[in-house]
């Protein structure tokens, strides 16, 4: 029984990292671009929330609604004003512009927050749990997986029932073409980026409320993020939230045999799954 | 008849390279010309610069009298200049439909091309509608770009090579839907390889070498030779 616990926990916790991970997933899809700031990213939207529940009192959700709006225009913008400008057949440019985007951010948010550890309190839900068949699961991971799901289905509703989605898989195949279509790619990159930041929000949301965060964590969510992208197969939002559940698991079992295995273990089924498969589980049929 | 498209003494370049000299081309509304010459001619470059995909000086290329050349392909296509690119260029990730579909995203205009009319111009389409784009044979791939470019309701039709690699039969299958373009009101720039095909829908011809129109006129007037001189260069 216990192992099946530790399995489900490592599920639920799967729903975080695939969290972290499906923005990255739909940058990467559309523009192949990799962005390094990913992790910052999600720790400024994290502070953003902390700064609205601190300063109105608000819900953290309702702060994260909130905040939404103006990450999605952080992304657009910076998308627009700066990526779109490196954007090439050399795929190296974006990478060094988005590495330094995350010191950046980085050493901004120390400058602003200070390097104290902080955390969005969520009340009573942050403790709280239900009994399933006799296995206890925390309200918080379950609402966290539940949100991965929702993330990952409106996704690809976005993407396979709308004309923006549309647009978004035309112009990931050819972007010339695309623009004979009247679509203009620079504007769908930075439609896409701003959509990637909203997830980032939601990320940001449970990274806060379930942990300690500061300045300087972005970097490993990232590499949790990538590692998830890269197990599911690049551009697969399903192929993400499987990578996602398969590093929660192998933490929580690696974690179950002895604590100090937790993040190595993640990383060696990373690694496992990278030899086995190395275009990951579920790699898009067309790349 | 009132010109609808023109360029003038229009010139494009791929860096150090020169593909064309100062090319004059005038397209009547209502009319279908067709521009021929052999490979590297600059027939596709003429094409992807009136799309915009190639940057022009603005006063090159004239639609309904503005200035477009400078504009680009996704303003181009808005204003109601559709083009069915060379070698169909079907998005891989989109259904039949869905490349169909996507053929109105920048020009929602309405009228007489709708995903209904498509398919009953290429009534085999809609059978493979929900298959990916890639699955089909050649010639369904080029009936899906050709529908992909009407599904805009443009004002001129620029097909780039719609016959290349197609079997003949295929071939005469594709033009047949040339009248019904034509009856639905746009005007067509056909660029071709095949001589008999052009001349056969064509109210005009242009012939291009190297970059440069030599010779145009109504297929009726231009003789055999004449054209065979413009197309090779060579005075036989």
């Amino acid at each position: 029984m216990i192992w099946v616990d530790t399995i489900l926990q490592g599920i639920l916790l799967g729903g975080l990292y695939a969290l972290f991970a499906a923005g990255l997933s739909l940058v990467f899809g559309i523009m192949r671009l990799v962005n390094l700031a990913h992790g910052d990213l999600i720790v400024l939207g994290a502070y953003l929330i902390l700064l609205l529940v601190t300063l109105t009192g608000l819900s953290p959700f309702v702060a994260a609604a909130v905040a939404m709006p103006f990450m999605f225009a952080l992304g657009y913008g910076l998308q627009k004003f700066m990526l779109n400008r490196v954007l090439g057949d050399d795929i190296l440019p974006p990478l060094l512009v988005t590495f330094g985007l995350s010191v950046v951010l980085q050493n901004a948010l120390l400058e602003g927050f200070s390097a104290d550890s902080q955390r969005i309190q969520a009340g009573s839900l942050s403790t709280a749990s239900i009994e399933i068949a006799g296995i206890g699961l925390g309200v918080m991971p379950l609402l966290t997986f539940a949100s991965a799901l929702v993330v990952i289905i409106g996704l690809n509703q976005l993407f396979y029932r709308t004309s923006l989605g549309r647009a978004f898989r035309a112009t990931s195949d050819d972007p010339t073409t695309a623009s004979l279509m009247g679509i203009k790619p620079a504007g769908i990159f930075a439609k896409a980026t701003g959509i990637a930041m909203i997830i980032v929000t939601i990320a940001a949301l449970y990274l806060g409320m379930r942990s300690n965060f500061d300045p300087s964590i972005g970097p490993a969510r990232l590499i949790y993020a990538f590692e998830a992208v890269i197990i599911g197969g690049l551009g697969s939002l399903w192929g993400t939230l499987a990578g996602g559940v398969i590093i929660g698991v192998a933490q929580t079992v690696g974690a179950a045999i002895n604590p100090e295995w937790q993040i190595l273990a993640g990383h060696l089924a990373f690694l496992v799954v990278l030899l086995v498969r190395p275009r990951g589980l579920f790699p898009r049929a067309v790349d | 008849m009132t010109t609808l498209l023109e360029t003038r003494g229009l010139t494009a370049r791929y860096g150090d390279f020169q593909a064309l000299f100062g090319v004059d081309l005038v397209l009547d509304e209502g009319e279908t010309i067709a521009i021929i010459g052999s490979n590297g001619a600059g027939k596709t470059t003429l094409m992807r610069s009136i799309a915009g995909v190639l940057r022009n000086p603005a006063d090159g290329i004239r639609f309904e009298g503005r200035a477009i050349g400078d504009r680009p392909a996704d303003e181009i296509m808005a204003m109601g200049i559709a083009m069915v690119p060379e070698g169909r260029k079907l998005f891989p990730s989109l259904s039949v439909e869905e490349n169909l579909q996507i053929g109105a995203y920048g020009r929602q205009t309405g009228g007489y091309w709708s995903l209904e009319t498509v398919y009953e111009l290429f009534p085999v389409l809609r059978e493979r509608r929900s298959n990916p784009g890639t699955a089909l044979s050649g010639g369904q791939q080029q009936m899906v770009a050709i529908g992909r470019a009407l599904m805009s309701n443009p004002r001129v039709l620029l097909c780039d090579e719609i016959s290349l690699g197609l079997a003949p039969v295929i071939i005469k299958d594709i033009y047949k839907a040339v009248p019904r373009i034509r009856e639905s009101g746009a005007s067509m720039i056909v660029v071709e390889q095949d001589i008999g095909q052009a001349m056969a829908v064509a109210d005009r011809v242009y012939c291009m070498m190297e970059g440069r129109i030599t010779l145009s006129g109504r297929p009726g007037d231009l003789s055999r030779e004449a054209i065979h001189n413009a197309y090779f260069g060579a005075q036989a």
